[in-house]
């Protein structure tokens, strides 16, 4: 085996262990850590079926954004459905064979780095453009979003103008989940692509990434306004109650 | 009204409020008076910093980041994306993009991020980490008391993160290093040494009840009561102590005592829960909270009260909405031995605790009430959603009765009623400016350029509409327009509250 290959080999599984077991333990810890005052933001559902609906809503719409922001809503918007369609476009290097939705999704998938990549630079161009959003930008917001286009652009380039071996690919990729090694094709665009995304596996578990857990345990979101009928108690604070009785 | 020594802002010429270019460090000097000993011991904190004030705040961080999961997500979900940017009405107020709500997460975000995540440990400089500095602390001490924990940026967020709860956390963890407010933790003290927050002591109140209710007398020709500590009353009303004798308060109680007359129901007021605030919200400490609502509990015990209502109050009635049922178990569910004792009390009935709109409103369905609506003529009517009640709690059986139910008494006691502004209210309602610890003189800057939008948006209906009469169910909001609206040209008869409106249409009989 090559040192190229030794070196992706290595990387992917770190990046996977991280990125697996990362998340893992942050949603262990928020899972863990008792919200002990009911606090949806109302008007709020009732109920838990509603509770679900509105979860549903944040994720697939953004429902909350929507009603803030029409701009960023519709980069943040375009950016997300053109980051998931890319993602399971994805999934034929990892499957095989590859199954009918993914094969279905093929064509759209290839439109939609495009939106992706225009999501990612309008949200960016408000980092500079509007002086409140630049205010609160650290260099880890520009180098994430620099991070996202750079995974766009070198996949676009395998997609639009030079073609890489997809069989080779799926040899390597494959090779990783059956831990049986086989060499990466030595193409510039895909290490390119390949190098970015083990750093964005690797980066995902702490940093503000973690909005995609984060959005589902959001206690503002994620509670049923129904106080006056249910006792809402954690465990630290049901022992102040047996002090005094 | 002396000259303010600041400038006041211009009202613009819409219902809406410019969003300002940043203006860094306008509202800096902004600082409420720290508390003494006296109110600091008593809560059990040190009053000035101690050489290890540093480690003592991390490690109170540490300790709320494992109580609070709200805490423990707000600090990691935020993506930056800049939405809550322009809610906030300290910003819209102030142009200080510190009082940016996610500039305001932001002072105790680095700080998170410095002790207890690993980029933050190895490449600060990357992820906007800072050590924790006496300048840094400072920060905190003016923008967490720049905040009204009023919950409008959570709303806005795509995972609704909500500031308020990191205020909360800040000034927890100040009060442990020893950096109280004068003005919240006085109040700490009083309503539990004596039983409110204004400190009145219980013969105070007696003499007030009995006067009121001479002059009620005197006005209608029918003897309405206000009892205090009736053993084996029906009901238990806990009100803003405000309402014992601020004006415009004490109008609206007048209203309550007049209803509770026409419904001839039996009530009483509590010496011992003469306050239904609870100051221990805005502090986010959890004991203190719940040491000050369990005087309600131990209230309700002792006098046997088989229903709780609870006057125009917005933080209070958060409190009593969302929290009583767990922090002293008035309301159902429990199966402990300690909220099934005071359950069992309860009437089964009826919603516990009950907010005085729900009560009235409840009657005017049945027909019990009466009124001459023709009696508020004078007045062209808006409401203004108080936050906690909009964004923190609920009324009747359906999400959003928290809007519908006062407007519904509104309309139901006066013939002119204009909302403002949709964008200014409901869920989207703006903060009085004077919310969540703030109202006192000591910022009063803060509290006039906090009130911004929602004069804006008065202003609108009051010019096109002709609207003079501002309807409000939360004391600090009665408290604090009353002194704010004069800044902005408007006089302050023109603020009321609901049941005020309610006691000048009522009829009753003997
Ligand atoms: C459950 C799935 C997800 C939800 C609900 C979600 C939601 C959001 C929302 C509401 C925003 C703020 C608005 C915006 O800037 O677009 C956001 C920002 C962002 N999301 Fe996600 N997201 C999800 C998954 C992901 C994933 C898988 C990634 C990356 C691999 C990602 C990367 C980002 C980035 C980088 C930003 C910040 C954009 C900026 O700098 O302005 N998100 N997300
Ligand atoms: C180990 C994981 C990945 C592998 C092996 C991989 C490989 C590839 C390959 C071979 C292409 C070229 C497709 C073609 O020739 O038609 C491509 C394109 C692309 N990749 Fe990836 N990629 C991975 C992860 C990601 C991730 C996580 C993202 C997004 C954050 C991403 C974004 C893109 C985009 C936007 C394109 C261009 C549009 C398309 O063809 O779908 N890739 N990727
Ligand atoms: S809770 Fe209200 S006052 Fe505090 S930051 Fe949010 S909008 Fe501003
Ligand atoms: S809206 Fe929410 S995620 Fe966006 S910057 Fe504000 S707090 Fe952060």
């Amino acid at each position: 085996m090559s040192a190229l290959t030794v070196f992706f080999t290595g990387l992917y599984y770190i990046a996977a262990i991280t990125l697996i077991g990362g998340l893992a333990y942050r949603i262990y810890e928020y899972s863990r850590t008792p919200a002990p005052l009911n606090i949806p933001t109302t008007p709020a559902p009732t109920t838990r079926v509603g509770v679900s609906l509105r979860m549903a809503r944040e994720v697939v719409l953004f429902e909350s954004l929507f009603k803030s922001n029409k701009w960023i809503w519709v980069f943040g918007w375009l950016f997300h459905v053109c980051l998931a369609l890319v993602l399971i476009r994805h999934v034929r290097y990892f499957q095989d064979p590859v199954c009918e939705i993914i094969a279905f999704i093929q064509p759209f998938g290839m439109y939609a780095s495009i939106g992706m990549v225009i999501g990612l630079l309008g949200l960016w161009a408000r980092r500079f453009l509007v002086d409140r959003v630049r205010y609160i930008s650290t260099p880890s917001d520009h180098l994430m979003l620099a991070l996202l286009v750079g995974i766009g652009l070198t996949g676009m380039s395998m997609t639009f103008v030079a073609h890489t071996d997809i069989v080779a690919l799926k040899g390597f990729t494959m090779g990783l989940i059956t831990f049986d090694w086989q060499p990466v094709p030595n193409d510039f665009n895909l290490l390119a692509h390949l190098f970015l995304v083990a750093l964005l596996m690797l980066v995902f578990p702490i940093s503000k990434l973690l909005h995609v857990p984060g959005v589902f345990f959001s206690p503002t979101r994620n509670q049923v306004d129904n106080p006056r009928e249910r006792r809402h108690i954690a465990p630290w604070a049901a022992a102040l109650d047996k002090e005094q009785v | 009204m002396a000259a303010p020594k600041f400038e006041v802002p211009k009202l613009s010429d819409t219902a809406y409020t410019d969003v300002p270019k940043i203006q860094e460090g306008s509202m800096s000097h902004i600082k409420s008076f720290i508390a003494p000993q006296a109110p600091q011991e008593f809560l059990g904190y040190p009053w000035e910093l101690a050489d290890d004030w540093k480690e003592r705040a991390i490690d109170r961080m540490g300790q709320l980041l494992g109580k609070y999961r709200s805490l423990r997500v707000f600090m990691d979900a935020c993506v930056h994306c800049g939405a809550c940017t322009d809610k906030c009405h300290y910003y819209l107020g102030s142009a200080d993009p510190k009082n940016m709500p996610v500039a305001r997460q932001e002072l105790m975000r680095k700080v998170y991020r410095r002790y207890f995540t690993l980029p933050g440990k190895i490449a600060p400089w990357l992820v906007g980490a800072e050590d924790l500095t006496k300048d840094t602390l400072d920060q905190w001490y003016s923008y967490y008391h720049q905040c009204s924990e009023c919950r409008r940026c959570s709303v806005f967020c795509p995972y609704g993160i909500d500031t308020a709860e990191i205020t909360m956390a800040g000034r927890e963890i100040l009060n442990h290093v020893g950096m109280g407010q004068k003005y919240s933790n006085e109040i700490l003290g009083k309503v539990q040494k004596i039983g409110n927050n204004l400190g009145l002591p219980g013969p105070a109140l007696e003499d007030t009840l009995l006067g009121l209710e001479e002059d009620i007398e005197a006005d209608t020709g029918v003897a309405v009561k206000m009892p205090l500590d009736v053993q084996g009353a029906e009901i238990l009303l806990v009100t803003p102590s405000a309402d014992f004798f601020s004006e415009p308060h004490v109008e609206s109680l007048i209203g309550y005592a007049k209803v509770f007359h026409a419904a001839g129901a039996s009530w009483t007021l509590s010496s011992h829960a003469s306050e239904a605030g609870n100051f221990g919200l805005f502090n986010g400490n959890y004991e203190t909270m719940r040491t000050v609502a369990m005087r309600i509990r131990d209230a309700a015990l002792e006098l046997g009260v088989k229903r709780i209502v609870v006057g125009e109050c917005g933080h209070a009635w958060r409190v009593a909405y969302a929290f009583w049922n767990t922090l002293t178990g008035i309301g159902y569910g429990g199966n402990d031995p300690f909220s099934i004792e005071m359950q069992k009390q309860l009437d089964p009935r009826y919603k516990q605790p009950m907010h005085i709109c729900e009560y009235t409103w409840d009657l005017i369905q049945k027909g019990v009430l009466k009124f001459d609506k023709s009696l508020n003529d004078h007045r062209t009517i808006t409401f203004h959603d108080s936050c906690n009640v909009a964004r923190g709690s609920r009324m009747g059986d359906e999400p959003g009765g928290q809007f519908t139910i006062p407007r519904n008494i509104i309309k139901a006691v006066a013939n002119n009623f204009h909302d403002m502004a949709a964008e200014t209210i409901g869920e989207s309602t703006f903060c009085c400016g004077g919310g969540g610890g703030v109202l006192t003189d000591d910022l009063i800057e803060l509290r006039v350029k906090g009130a911004l939008p929602r004069m804006n948006a008065y202003n609108a209906v009051a010019k096109e509409e002709g609207v003079n009469f501002l309807a409000l169910i939360c004391a600090i909001c009665k408290a604090q327009f009353t002194k704010v609206v004069p800044f902005y040209g408007f006089d302050m008869s023109q603020v009321g509250g609901v049941h005020q409106l309610v006691s000048t249409a009522i009829k009753l009989e003997d």
